[in-house]
């Protein structure tokens, strides 16, 4: 259907019909304006997914009108948990910007995804820093993959 | 030449009257530069000629300032000089402390190298410009700044930390000492 085709990567096969039972694993997107300028799978044991789960871009693209919502409800740049779908969990982080931060989990982590989240953000803004990048500009640096692995295995697995 | 590196004292009163800006508004101004400079001519070579041209064109001003400002004697040679340019004018106008090596023979060519730029900082080269030569510029300024005091140069960037070398290093090469020329024709 046309307003998720921006989230399907094409080598992907279709998704089964059965819903996935993974523990510890989570999505993270960074949302510039519309479309996601940086995805990432994260698992325990650092294991990093090539592929995106089909499921999870879903659910995080859903909770993005409830991000929308929720920024203005707040100062605050960490909105908490925005959306639930079934034992998954989407938080959500938003900068000055607009750049919305969102990450899909299962369980309860709080300080944890507080802390990821704001670590991310300097980060974030020193890959803004550089004259080639627009808020537009998908994230392409190895160097940011790397931290935000790093920044996942010390707050959330 | 002027000796810049004998005693902090004489170092700070070279450095009298030169101001500070922030140096995050200046990295992201030249980047702001260069971006619109590939959004104009796209061509990344045309873009690289341009950066030395502009880099020219402050050379030949900047040189007067740095003259005036440190009350440097002449110049005596193309070694002189390189080495003014590395201890004082990098120093004075980019905060890098620069060293000059690898001399050739007859002392016509050498090497320029230093570890911080302040152009660069944050930047990362993207694949498709993998050819530009970010801090080209540089280059223009000290091609200009020699013309100036009657030397002709060429200046390439040989190593570069955005293509992924450990520290800049430019080459430095003397074409030849131009003679003083006179405004008036001799009649």
């Amino acid at each position: 259907d046309g307003s998720h085709a921006h989230l399907r990567p094409s080598h992907r096969p279709c998704g089964s019909g059965r819903m996935p039972r993974e523990t510890s694993t989570l999505t993270f997107v960074i949302v510039g304006d519309d479309t996601p300028i940086y995805e990432c799978e994260l698992r325990a044991g650092g294991k990093r997914e090539d592929t995106i789960n089909y499921l999870h871009e879903f659910v995080l693209h859903a909770a993005l009108d409830n991000v929308e919502e929720t920024i203005w409800t707040t100062p605050n740049s960490y909105l908490k948990a925005v959306d639930r779908y079934y034992d998954l969990t989407v938080s959500a982080y938003t900068t000055s910007g607009l750049v919305k931060f969102l990450l899909l989990h299962d369980g309860k982590n709080d300080e944890g995804i507080r802390g990821f989240f704001h670590d991310l953000h300097e980060y974030y803004i020193k890959v803004m820093l550089n004259p080639f990048h627009t808020p537009k500009t998908k994230i392409t640096s190895k160097d940011f993959d790397a931290k935000v692995k790093t920044l996942a295995s010390k707050y959330l697995l | 030449g002027a000796d810049a590196t004998r005693g902090g004292r004489r170092e700070r009163a070279k450095m009298q009257g030169v101001e500070k800006i922030n140096a995050e508004l200046f990295t992201l101004t030249y980047g702001a530069l260069v971006r619109h400079l590939l959004s104009d001519l796209e061509a990344v070579d045309e873009v690289n000629k341009q950066l030395d041209q502009m880099g020219y064109n402050i050379g030949i001003r900047l040189v007067d300032d740095f003259l005036a400002k440190t009350n440097t004697g002449r110049c005596r040679s193309f070694k002189d000089a390189a080495r003014t340019i590395a201890e004082v004018g990098f120093k004075m106008f980019l905060g890098i402390t620069a060293k000059i090596s690898q001399w050739n023979d007859d002392e016509t060519e050498c090497r320029m190298s230093f570890h911080e730029n302040p152009l660069i900082d944050f930047v990362e080269l993207p694949e498709k410009l993998q050819n530009l030569s970010y801090c080209n510029i540089m280059c223009g300024v000290i091609r200009g700044a020699l013309e100036q005091i009657s030397m002709r140069v060429e200046v390439a960037i040989e190593k570069d930390p955005l293509k992924g070398d450990q520290a800049f290093e430019l080459s430095m090469k003397l074409i030849e000492y131009a003679a003083e020329e006179y405004p008036f024709k001799d009649d």
